[in-house]
């Protein structure tokens, strides 16, 4: 029971405490790129909920396998040539099954592979010596829902800004960016919870 | 004939470096901008070790274009990326230890970073050695210089002072103090934080878009004056070629 509160709490630290996209800066790219309209921030977000958890899952062996081989410095070589294949796999399997899921999709999928958040995550789980596979599984999971809740939150909020009398120079991604340090501002705040 | 290829070279170094700064213009790279801009040198350091790896990448992808075949090219420019981060990651962990802990897994993020990638796919794999050379050198001394920006104003802002040799320790660790002293001090120490790091780049890149727009102002208005300049003359010609004809 203690281990299984502790996962969970792992989970809500990771989703709003240290926030992936406001405080670590994992995948500001297409946080920038992407987040205008509200559906397609949302299965963008789900994309990547579905391959941290899954490329945690596999690589997490995999470096252990390394590390006991004592070639660990392979690593990143490793890991983004498992992410790339692993997301090459899931468009291939969800093409095949499910076609309409396939277009809500659509060209996020593919976009996944160089999203630092997937390759950060599996990075900060081997940096981690100590952690055992339950917080390993517990910081992807907290992760990719955090970044799935921001991505959200700040689309909609984009949404209206767009059509918001903002000065000139302000216009499109500076104020876009002002908006996120608020963001930010506002989960600092959550750091009283823990 | 000679003169003209050397203009060409010149551009593809020159261009990158302000006119399409790869930061501040085709806003690309934003993660480490963000992240690893607390302090000027963690973002020189930033800056010298993404330049390294996207010179040595752009290098061997132009030498290899030929030999890569077209269906697997992105899994090999990856590959080929990987292990050049791996060879900087290693380097920085071995002779500069408070640099590799204050920058972290982005060092390892760079094989993710889009410039890179950018870089391999637009430009390296269509172009010369010695170009994709001068190409991978502007990229990179242009995103330096927009770190460097970005954490000048964080670390005065932030802390109210310049520290060096904080990060290189071959450097005698020395204070600058800008915005305090004897009895004040002016600095604001949210710039240091997350947040700060979002309303930095969003003003500075408000500021360019502000002497933008300026610039596209005053080229209007001027065009303007040109267009009415022009069509005054006319009328004054065709007025008096009418009064003659009278």
């Amino acid at each position: 029971m203690a281990y299984f509160t502790a996962f969970i709490l792992a989970i809500i630290s990771g989703m709003l405490i240290n926030n992936v996209l406001l405080s670590r800066f994992y995948g500001i790219c297409s946080f920038v790129g992407v987040s205008n309209k509200l559906k397609n921030a949302f299965w963008m977000g789900v994309a990547v909920v579905v391959v941290i958890v899954l490329a945690a899952l596999i690589c997490y062996p995999l470096y252990m396998l390394l590390d006991a081989a004592g070639i660990s410095f392979l690593r990143t070589v490793v890991f983004i040539l498992v992410i790339a294949s692993l997301v090459q796999f899931l468009s291939f399997v969800i093409k095949k099954y499910s076609p309409t899921l396939y277009k809500a999709f659509g060209i996020y999928l593919p976009l996944i592979t160089t999203n630092c958040a997937v390759l950060g995550v599996v990075e900060e789980n081997a940096a981690s010596h100590a952690a055992d596979f339950g917080a390993a599984m517990a910081n992807a999971l907290g992760t990719s829902l955090g970044y799935l809740v921001v991505i959200v939150l700040f689309s909609a909020v984009r949404a209206r800004l767009e059509t918001n009398n903002v000065p000139r120079a302000f216009k499109g991604l500076p104020i876009a960016l002002i908006v996120a340090a608020i963001m930010a501002m506002a989960f600092t705040g959550m750091k009283g919870m823990a | 004939m000679e003169k003209k290829t050397r203009s060409v070279h010149a551009e593809s170094f020159l261009a990158p470096i302000w006119k399409a700064n790869p930061l501040f213009v085709l806003i690309l790279g934003t993660c480490p901008a963000l992240a690893t801009t607390t302090s000027i040198e963690a973002a020189l350091g930033m800056g010298l070790l993404f330049t390294f790896v996207l010179v040595c990448s752009n290098v061997l992808i132009s030498a290899l274009r030929k030999v890569i075949p077209d269906e697997v090219h992105v899994p090999a420019y990856i590959v080929i990326i990987a292990t050049f981060v791996s060879v900087v990651e290693m380097f920085t962990k071995a002779y500069l230890p408070p640099l590799y802990s204050s920058l972290g897994v982005f060092i390892s993020l760079l094989v993710v970073n889009c410039i890179v990638l950018g870089r391999a796919e637009a430009f390296a794999n269509k172009n010369t050695v010695l170009d994709s050379l001068l190409d991978g050198l502007g990229n990179g001394i242009g995103y330096t210089i927009a770190l460097l920006i970005l954490g000048a104003c964080r670390e005065i802002l932030g802390t109210g002072e310049i520290t060096f040799g904080s990060k290189f320790a071959f450097i005698p660790l020395t204070h600058l103090p800008i915005l305090k002293g004897e009895g004040f001090d002016f600095s604001m120490p949210i710039f240091t934080t997350p947040a700060g790091a979002f309303i930095v780049f969003g003003i500075v890149m408000a500021v360019i878009a502000a002497v933008n727009n300026h610039k596209a102002d005053v080229e209007k208005e001027k065009a303007r004056q040109e267009r009415l300049a022009a069509a005054k003359a006319k009328n004054a010609a065709a007025a008096s070629a009418g009064k003659e004809a009278k």
